[in-house]
Formats: C-alpha cells, sequence, structure tokens
C-alpha cells in the first residue's frame, strides 16, 4: 500500500473512531441557533418534521438499550454512509468525464 | 446550526434552495470536465471526517454547544467545488437520515453552511492569503480567520433568512445568532488549524498549493 493510500485509511479509521468512541460524549446542551430560538420562542415552530423517515433520529439508534451504544451505532453508520456516498458521488462525476 | 422544518417561510426556503441547486449544478458541471480521479478517495474521506466531527458538539458559554462545521476545511483541501459538493452531501444525510435540519429547509442549509460557509470563507481566506507575506504562518492565519468568519457569516445568514421569514425580528435575532456563532468560530478556528496541520505533516502534497513542500526550503510555492 502507498503512502497516499495509508493516508487515507488512517483518517477514515480515525473519523469512524471519533463517531463511535467520541460522539457519545458529545455536549447535548441546544446548539447556537436551538439557543437563540428558545429564548425568542420561536424554538416550537420548528417541532413539526417534514421527513418522516429518519433511521437514526437525533444520531440514536433506538434500538439498543444502552445510550452510548445507540450513539455509537448511529454515529459510525452515518460516517461510513457520508463516506461512500461522496466517493460514489466522485465516480459518477468522473464517469461522466470519461462519457464526454 | 441546521435549521429546522417550521422556521423559515416557503417563499425564504424555496429562494435559498433555487441558490443551492444552482450553485450545486455548477460545481457539478464544473466538476464533471475539471475533476482529478486522485482526489475521488479524499472526497469520501473528507465527507466521512466532516460528519464524524460534526457530531462532536462542545460547550460553550450558557448552557449552548456548538460544532465542527468543516466547509472551509473542504474547500482548502478538495477546492471549493468539490467542497460544496461535499458539504451538500453530509448536509443531505443528516437531514434525510438522523433528522438533523429540515427536508423543507435543506436548500437553506446548504446555502448557509454550503454556499456561504464555503465559498464564502474560501474567497476570504485567499483574499487574506494574498495581503499576508507568503509563509506557513500567514497559511495558517488566513485559515483560521477564514475558518472563524465562515461560521459567523453563515450565521448572520440564517439570521437574515429568519428574519425575512417573520420569525424573529432582525434586530434580536441578528446579534444573538452572531454573538453566539462568534464564539462557536473560535471552535471551528481551532480544530480547522490542527486538522490543516495534521494533513501538512502526514500528506503535505494535498496543501502544496499553499504551503512548501520539504526540501524546497519555503522558496518555491506553487500557484494556484
Amino acid at each position: 500500500m502507498n503512502k497516499s493510500k495509508i493516508f487515507l485509511w488512517i483518517a477514515l479509521f480515525f473519523s469512524l473512531a471519533i463517531a463511535v468512541f467520541v460522539s457519545p460524549f458529545a455536549s447535548s446542551s441546544p446548539d447556537g441557533l436551538e439557543k437563540v430560538a428558545e429564548t425568542q420562542g420561536f424554538l416550537e415552530k420548528g417541532e413539526t418534521v417534514a421527513w418522516r423517515f429518519p433511521v437514526f433520529p437525533d444520531y440514536e439508534w433506538k434500538t439498543a438499550g444502552n445510550p452510548f451504544v445507540n450513539a455509537a451505532v448511529a454515529g459510525g453508520s452515518g460516517t461510513l454512509l457520508a463516506g461512500l456516498t461522496a466517493w460514489m458521488l466522485g465516480k459518477f462525476l468522473s464517469k461522466r468525464k470519461r462519457a464526454r | 446550526m441546521h435549521v429546522p422544518d417550521g422556521f423559515l417561510s416557503g417563499p425564504v426556503n424555496l429562494a435559498a434552495f433555487a441558490i443551492s441547486a444552482g450553485t450545486v449544478g455548477v460545481a457539478v458541471r464544473k466538476l464533471t470536465r475539471d475533476l482529478d480521479e486522485r482526489q475521488i478517495p479524499l472526497m469520501g474521506v473528507s465527507a466521512a471526517f466532516i460528519f464524524a466531527a460534526q457530531m462532536l458538539n462542545f460547550p460553550i458559554v450558557g448552557g449552548t454547544s456548538g460544532h465542527f462545521l468543516g466547509a472551509l476545511f473542504a474547500a482548502i483541501l478538495l477546492g471549493p467545488w468539490a467542497g460544496i459538493l461535499v458539504m451538500t452531501t453530509v448536509l443531505a444525510i443528516q437531514c434525510l437520515i438522523f433528522s438533523d435540519g429540515g427536508l423543507t429547509a435543506i436548500g437553506s442549509n446548504v446555502l448557509n453552511m454550503g454556499v456561504v460557509g464555503g465559498f464564502g470563507g474560501f474567497w476570504v481566506f485567499r483574499f487574506l492569503l494574498g495581503l499576508f507575506p507568503k509563509s506557513p504562518k500567514s497559511f495558517y492565519a488566513a485559515s483560521a480567520l477564514a475558518a472563524w468568519l465562515s461560521v459567523v457569516a453563515a450565521s448572520v445568514v440564517c439570521a437574515l433568512e429568519l428574519a425575512w421569514s417573520g420569525t424573529s425580528p432582525l434586530r434580536i435575532v441578528l446579534p444573538a445568532m452572531a454573538g453566539v456563532h462568534a464564539v462557536i468560530g473560535a471552535g471551528e478556528a481551532i480544530i480547522t488549524g490542527f486538522a490543516l496541520s495534521a494533513i501538512s505533516k502526514l500528506r503535505p502534497d494535498l496543501l502544496s498549493a499553499y504551503l512548501p513542500l520539504r526540501g524546497t526550503n519555503g522558496v518555491i510555492y506553487e500557484q494556484i
């Protein structure tokens, strides 16, 4: 394996590691926008959700009882999915490029 | 700062969607022509990293948290066009799989965090880089300042959207959003700096447009 491939694998495993092992310990306080919405009294406007089929609502896998496992599974899956989707998008673009 | 459904009015979401879709469309056309195949795995890993890092909410003052955005980081590493596609991918997955950011507000979220954060941040980064003398210090200073500004600018545009939607008056929501994100932006500057410095050590070639490769004594800078 050449140096550039090693770097990519290290970066991927690092991302997975923070998603699985660190994200369960992330702060659950409201983020900047949520906090402003709370203080200004428009938070409840955002309670109806248009898309009804999230797999991991609020970054949690609702199946296992343990909240750390729930967050780790959701985080790890999302990281892999994001990576795979962007990679496939790149492949799609390069295929279009070759087809021209 | 992922906007949920219900915060923004239909016309605001629609206008933002049009701008975002247009930008993404141009990015697809540009990359169909210019994408370097060696960049593809890096696009995937960048999306994975940005998704993972965005989950790490760090506490700031007053019972509020913030997290990494990564739009400027992606733009520096991949160029702004591939960067916007990576950000759009992350935001779409967050919306559809994790219900973070509303489906009706997806255009607004891509506009705020991808277009304003990524393109706006990158423009400021390039501007500052041209202003400073060429050195690694300037590179890190420009990226830190632009990272901070990318978050604040995204929050300002978000505040404008909230005001135009009639959700909250501008004189209240603008200082509130800009104020809290001025603090969160400091985290953005720090994380962007760490990530870029790690890359400069492990794969200096990826930043060769901005930083001298080892052995050139800082003399040769490739122009992008």
